[in-house]
């Protein structure tokens, strides 16, 4: 029945659906039981009689060889062996099934056999290591787009400082703050329009300046330098900040000689000393003006204006003697 | 060159719908006051179709700017504007103060230890991770940024340690919450938060990410280290969920704020996003805050709760995010 150098000289030299022009120089062959994937004479599954093969089915080894007595019933036609998971083993099979075999079938086989076990190891690898691995979702372009013009709606919508705002406010009402904060009830104003005419160059001038315009001098230092390091030793020795506001005298309403109207001490991160604050009114019933204000440091003898308000700003720090 | 509709002879040309196209008008000017015609006819020469229609629009506009001035000088009362949030109810979610049985159910969570004060809960102590790999370096700045906001947190530089394995070691070490943040494209994308050892696990998402060098009002000042307890405000968290996530984040910083350092850091709801400003304040008097941002700043929005620390595969969520065919079609339902 089976005639090797018939259906090779058919296939060989006529069709075969098998054969696969990949390369010039090379045909393969896309037979699933063929041993090395070459189409040749040797390795056609079709035109040996006597042939035999390694497959894998779902991670295990089989060997199968070919019964020629059974090719009219080609679903009966392979004998399958299941290789065992050792190697070692599973190559002692193949010596003992394929003992009188072709050296070359029996060869190639081992070959196989090394190779498909080599590739189900890798596999079982990256299977394991692909369950710790990210997920690809995909991004829905569409809804995203939604997202990002509700969040834009839900910021206009949220007005967040204006809540924060009445929020402290609240909770200073309440009284969670305790006495942190006291506020006079008659506080120095400060022209408004010139802190307007400030400019940027000497804008931590300015806000020393409006602060201590009105007296809370408590918490000048760590709102100019925001190094949290300081903050932290404000918050915790609050002994060392003593604050005395001198009342103003009512008797100087009128005049318009300085003096020194309000001391303020200061105590910064590098330098320490007294804002001398001098103020005028026009009547008593007037609101207070901020006109001068010096600081003087601690260990210097000379003072340093900062504000005039006769000369609206100062542009370069000048010093005065005392 | 006249064309007209069939009904047009039976209306007033006045009161066509302001809706017609602007070649098609009628001549009889005699029949407008204002001399300008409306109605069907179309003028062919585009010079006095244009004079036309210019002559329309200005009476239409003067028409109601009257109008408008009318309704201003009398006194009717004037309409609220409707606003989302206004047409937002009460509904079933939204936790009632009076009902005890709630307000304690909500209270016995795996949060319990931190808000009641035990002796034996640990003060918060955070890690700060970015997902596998190495994050971009936009991601890094804000990773870094944050774990500078956020007291006691420890930024680790990830690689490819597994996140459960890191949840083991974090459970020996006695830290109490764990924060990754994935990104998506350079920018950072998805944060997670984990409470240890009990859970639970919040997945957000995240956007608009800025660095405190990036704001505005910070003048471009680098982020300093929060040595402080910042105070905390967490605005419009009303539903069952909204209260379950206000505790989870409210839990990440500890208990009594250094008041005097006057840092604060707010997790505002609306809408369902929720967003992080970080501020430094300043009360110039009893009925003025003067707010200064430090940053950095990000919105968060939820996407899940999920029970027990993180576990993506075999998790159990209490809570997701519906897809948006099953959402509700009313858009003034909001989760939080």
């Amino acid at each position: 029945m089976q005639h090797d150098d018939v259906i090779w000289s058919v296939l060989n030299g006529q069709f075969c659906s098998y054969k696969q022009q990949k390369a010039k120089t090379q045909i393969f062959c896309s037979n699933e039981y063929n041993l090395t994937g070459l189409c040749d004479r040797r390795s056609c599954p079709l035109s040996n009689s006597q042939y035999a093969t390694v497959r894998e089915e779902k991670g295990i080894l089989y060997l199968y060889m070919k019964v020629v007595e059974r090719s009219h019933y080609p679903k009966k036609q392979w004998e399958k062996v299941k290789l065992h998971e050792n190697y070692i083993r599973a190559l002692k099979q193949i010596n003992e099934h394929l003992i009188y075999w072709p050296r070359f079938v029996r060869h190639k086989c081992k070959q196989r056999l090394t190779k498909l076990t080599q590739y189900i190891i890798r596999t079982r690898r990256l299977m394991l290591k692909k369950t710790g691995k990210q997920e690809l979702v995909p991004i829905k372009k569409k809804a995203e787009r939604r997202e990002r013009r509700h969040e834009e709606k839900a910021f206009v919508a949220a007005n967040i400082d204006r809540a924060i705002e009445n929020e402290l406010l609240e909770r200073l009402k309440k009284g969670t703050y305790g006495d942190t904060y006291t506020f006079p009830v008659n506080a120095i104003s400060m022209d408004e329009e010139d802190e307007e005419a400030e400019t940027d160059e000497e804008e931590e001038e300015e806000e020393e300046g409006e602060q201590e315009s009105e007296e809370e001098m408590e918490y000048v230092e760590d709102f100019n330098e925001s190094d949290a390091e300081d903050i932290e030793d404000m918050g915790d020795d609050d002994d060392e900040e003593i604050i005395k506001a001198l009342p103003l005298t009512k008797k100087r309403s009128l005049e318009l000689e300085y003096e020194p109207a309000v001391e303020i001490p200061v105590r910064g991160a590098e330098r320490a000393g007294i804002v001398y604050c001098y103020a005028t009114r026009d009547s008593a019933d007037d609101e207070w003006h901020v006109d001068k204000l010096e600081f003087k440091a601690t260990n210097q003898p000379y003072s340093y204006l900062f504000y005039d308000r006769a000369l609206r700003r100062l542009s370069s720090p000048e010093t005065t003697t005392k | 060159m006249v064309r007209r509709n069939k009904d047009s002879a039976s209306n007033d040309d006045n009161e066509r719908p302001m809706r017609r196209k602007p070649f098609r008008k009628s001549t009889n000017e005699e029949e407008s006051p204002a001399q300008v015609p409306t109605g069907d006819l179309q003028i062919r020469n585009k010079m006095v179709r244009q004079l036309l229609y210019a002559k329309l629009k200005r009476s239409k506009s003067k028409a109601k700017l009257k109008e408008r001035k009318e309704r201003q000088q009398s006194d009717e009362p004037k309409q609220e504007p409707q606003t989302i949030e206004k047409k937002r109810k009460r509904d079933e979610t939204w936790v009632d103060e009076n009902d005890q049985e709630t307000l304690d159910d909500i209270s016995n969570d795996e949060l319990n230890n931190y808000f009641t004060r035990q002796p034996d809960a640990p003060e918060p102590k955070l890690l700060l991770t970015s997902q596998e790999g190495f994050p971009s370096s936009f991601t890094n700045k804000f990773l870094k940024e944050v774990a500078r906001i956020l007291p006691n947190t420890t930024y680790f530089q990830r690689r490819h340690h597994p996140i459960k394995r890191i949840i083991k070691k974090m459970n020996k070490l006695g830290y109490t919450d764990l924060v990754v943040v994935n990104e998506d494209h350079g920018k950072p994308s998805t944060l997670f938060i984990s409470h240890l050892p009990e859970g639970p696990t919040m997945k957000f998402r995240l956007t608009s990410a800025r660095l405190s060098k990036q704001l505005r009002s910070n003048r471009g000042k680098p982020c300093a280290k929060l040595t402080i307890r910042p105070e905390i405000i967490l605005n419009n968290f009303n539903t069952r969920i909204g209260i379950r996530v206000g505790r989870l984040l409210a839990a990440l910083f500890p208990h009594d704020p250094q008041y005097k350092a006057r840092h604060l850091i707010t997790f505002h709801n609306q809408r369902d996003f929720i967003f992080f400003r970080h501020h430094m304040y300043l009360f110039k008097n009893e009925k003025k805050v003067a707010l200064q941002e430090l940053g950095p700043r990000f919105t968060l929005k939820l996407r899940s709760i999920q029970r027990g620390t993180f576990d993506a595969l075999y998790g159990e969520y209490e809570w997701t995010q519906k897809p948006k065919h099953k959402m509700d079609p009313e858009r003034t339902k909001f989760v939080l």
